[in-house]
């Protein structure tokens, strides 16, 4: 019965709202170069078609059993509503995790330089760092006011950090996910600490905490500055700088973003387009698709610096 | 002279009272969170199976990671230092020392004296430690003793490629999904706890004879991957989990009550990251 | 660019750093490394970069700390062998196996 109700939450968990978006103030037949981003990542695959530099068309969707198949649904559902297809597309580029698996791709690139592209594109020029954390990895990115990348650090090794992490506190408390960030800061005296960073030796100290009769939410608000103090260290070796932006499933833990910010000193940027007229369109945003985006750039600057061929078919 | 020596680690409590140089008792039990208490109860049940009361014991050392919680002893030496001294009076031809436990791996090199030369110690992450085994024991939902004998059958060498105890339980998961059998699963999970252990050992340098010790030393299919490591016979003394606990009852006996070992650092050239 | 290649856990950081700016893919290190982690190729992070680079091998990337120990980067008597052969000095090391070996 425990394990039905931890295997429900998890469902729960991800059970995030799948969106698609095409922009109908674009004709793109009268467009010059059409390129596509797609990021398949562990989790989630996002689909992302640019008509000479700016967005057309995006998709955002779950994973599915394989990565080419996710490809596909994600590129066929931004496409849905538009009389586009694949054979429009003049350079298509696979980003993220199953990169190597975009069957209608003519180049994977990393999600490190993608992101910070797209990065780029989506809070503008003055991003300098982009720390993302994902469901089992974390990369934390220095950037240039190009979106190129300066430095980069990522750790995909241990799951101290990472949306497991989380994942494998919440299992053992027994509280669902979504709650902890809210319930972390409900106090009634000064939580304890957590000193592990190990995810494995972390629980025995949460076990042992449990025992002694430490409430609940102290619990969370410890394993929550933990959590933060463990980016920090990531963002400390990169150099973190203003502005900074953070994506992935763990910036919507408030519990872990507020308290990160509390040792930066700074705030995250607004989840806003840089660019005003994009903010009054009313172009829907989606953190999620800075890594489709960078890689739809990145098809079109390859093209017009005469790097790569257009594989336009139609 | 009657001593005693107790450690402390960070999942078990081991204690042993020697007399003369002869191991008198012997006892151990899960550390749990109260380590102190945990100590107490362990030191108080050795005395009772000597058949002695605390007042016979003249001196008592402790060691181990919590070392310092042992309220009733004398004082406390380093692990590595109890490592040396216990491994040496079983196995006088032993030179590299390799102790996984519970929550930390260390390989220590050691003189024909039992002197402790130079040590590595792999701690804080469960990857490399005897944690890992117990947590892909729980994921394939047999004992690790199980796990151990199973892994000596396997035909199939398997490669694990998770490095971290939750990634590693998940990659278990799908290995049984995939129906890997489950032997082949164990000696997967030893393969790769003995090539990061085999690593730290590296380190110190690989001299003969290398005994293997701690709660891990015990699983045979362990052993047996760390044999394949290191290309080399690795020796495992009788109750290789009570051996730190005999070095610092040895300890008590030479009248060492605290000992600190430093590895052998050279510090010639420094690399700051960022400018070679 | 400074590349790093490796992770971090609660026993430290683990990382080998490559300075792209640096770095003329000329492959040396490659043919040092004992523990043969290094290769040479596409920069996967400068998609508009032509020149090959170093780096380390994706399978490689999560167990530097094991593959580089026997070569004691950062504080052995001699640097390690990829560090003394990178004639622009390119190559460096985070300090997670200084500190394993002199932290006590």
């Amino acid at each position: 019965m425990a394990e039905m109700m931890a295997e429900e939450k998890k469902i729960e968990y991800w059970r995030w709202p799948e969106a698609k978006w095409v922009n109908p103030k674009i004709d793109w037949k009268k467009g010059k170069i059409v390129t596509a981003g797609v990021d398949v990542g562990s989790v989630s695959t996002q689909a992302v078609i640019m008509v000479d530099g700016e967005l057309y068309a995006f998709s955002n969707t779950r994973t599915g059993s394989d990565s080419p198949e996710s490809a596909w649904k994600g590129v066929n559902m931004a496409l849905e509503g538009s009389d586009m297809t694949v054979d429009n597309f003049d350079y298509c580029i696979g980003t993220g995790y199953g990169r190597v698996n975009v069957p209608m791709a003519q180049r994977a690139i990393t999600e490190i330089a993608c992101h910070a592209r797209g990065a780029n594109y989506m809070y503008g020029p003055e991003v300098r760092t982009v720390m993302d954390m994902g469901g089992q990895d974390c990369k934390a990115i220095h950037c240039d006011e190009k979106g190129m990348v300066l430095k980069f650090m990522m750790n995909d090794k241990c799951a101290a950090g990472t949306g497991r992490g989380m994942e494998v506190f919440a299992d053992l408390i027994g509280v669902p996910v979504w709650e902890i960030g809210s319930r972390s800061f409900q106090l009634e005296k000064k939580p304890p600490t957590i000193s592990s960073t190990c995810v494995v030796f972390a629980k025995t100290e949460v076990i042992g905490l449990l025992e002694e009769g430490e409430p609940e939410n102290e619990i969370m608000a410890a394993y929550c500055t933990a959590m933060a103090h463990r980016i920090m260290e990531l963002l400390n070796r990169v150099g973190v700088e203003e502005k900074f932006v953070i994506t992935g499933g763990i910036a919507k833990n408030e519990g872990v973003v507020k308290r990160l910010e509390e040792d930066l000193g700074f705030t995250t940027m607004d989840r806003v387009w840089y660019r005003k007229e994009m903010r009054d369109a009313g172009i829907p945003f989606d953190t999620q698709i800075a890594g489709g985006i960078g890689a739809a750039l990145f098809g079109r600057a390859l093209i017009e610096r005469g790097k790569a061929k257009s594989a336009r078919k139609a | 002279m009657i001593v005693a020596g107790i450690d402390i680690g960070g999942k078990n409590v081991h204690a042993v009272i020697m007399k003369d140089g002869t191991m008198l008792a012997k006892g151990a039990m899960p550390a749990g969170i109260k380590k102190a208490e945990s100590a107490e109860q362990v030191y108080s049940e050795v005395i009772k199976k000597a058949g002695l009361k605390r007042e016979d014991v003249e001196r008592v050392v402790a060691t181990g990671s919590a070392g310092d919680r042992a309220a009733f002893a004398q004082g406390v030496i380093a692990d590595a230092s109890a490592d040396a001294r216990g491994t040496h009076k079983l196995i006088p031809t032993a030179r590299t020392i390799i102790d996984v436990g519970g929550e930390e791996g260390r390989a220590i090199k050691i003189s024909a004296e039992g002197k402790v030369l130079d040590f590595a110690v792999n701690e804080k992450c469960a990857a490399g430690t005897g944690t890992f085994v117990d947590t892909m024991a729980r994921a394939l939902e047999i004992p690790v003793e199980e796990m151990a004998k199973l892994s000596l059958e396997s035909t199939h060498a398997v490669a694990m490629n998770a490095q971290c105890a939750v990634f590693g339980e998940s990659e278990v998961v799908s290995l049984i999904h995939a129906k890997t059998p489950k032997m082949d699963i164990a000696r997967a999970v030893h393969d790769a706890i003995a090539g990061r252990i085999g690593s730290v050992a590296r380190i110190v340098g690989l001299e003969d004879d290398i005994t293997m010790i701690g709660g891990v030393a015990n699983n045979v299919g362990f052993v047996e991957s760390l044999k394949k490591d290191l290309a080399k016979d690795v020796k495992v003394p009788q109750d290789p989990d009570y051996v730190g606990a005999l070095g610092a009852a040895l300890a008590a006996s030479a009248g060492v009550t605290a000992e600190k070992v430093e590895a052998k650092v050279v510090e010639k050239e420094r690399y700051e990251e960022g400018k070679a | 660019m400074i590349a790093s290649y490796g992770f971090n856990d609660g026993s430290g950081h683990w990382y080998i750093f490559i300075d792209t700016d640096k770095c003329d893919g000329c492959g040396k290190c490659v043919e040092v490394c004992p523990g043969k982690i290094l290769e040479v190729g596409e920069d996967e992070y400068d998609p508009f970069r032509e020149e090959s680079v170093a780096k380390v091998k994706t399978e490689e990337r999560k167990k530097t700390r094991y593959d580089c120990a026997p070569c004691k980067p950062g504080y052995g008597e001699q640097p390690a062998p990829c560090v003394a052969a990178c004639e622009p000095g390119a190559i460096s090391f985070s300090d997670g196996w200084k500190l394993l070996y002199g932290a006590r």
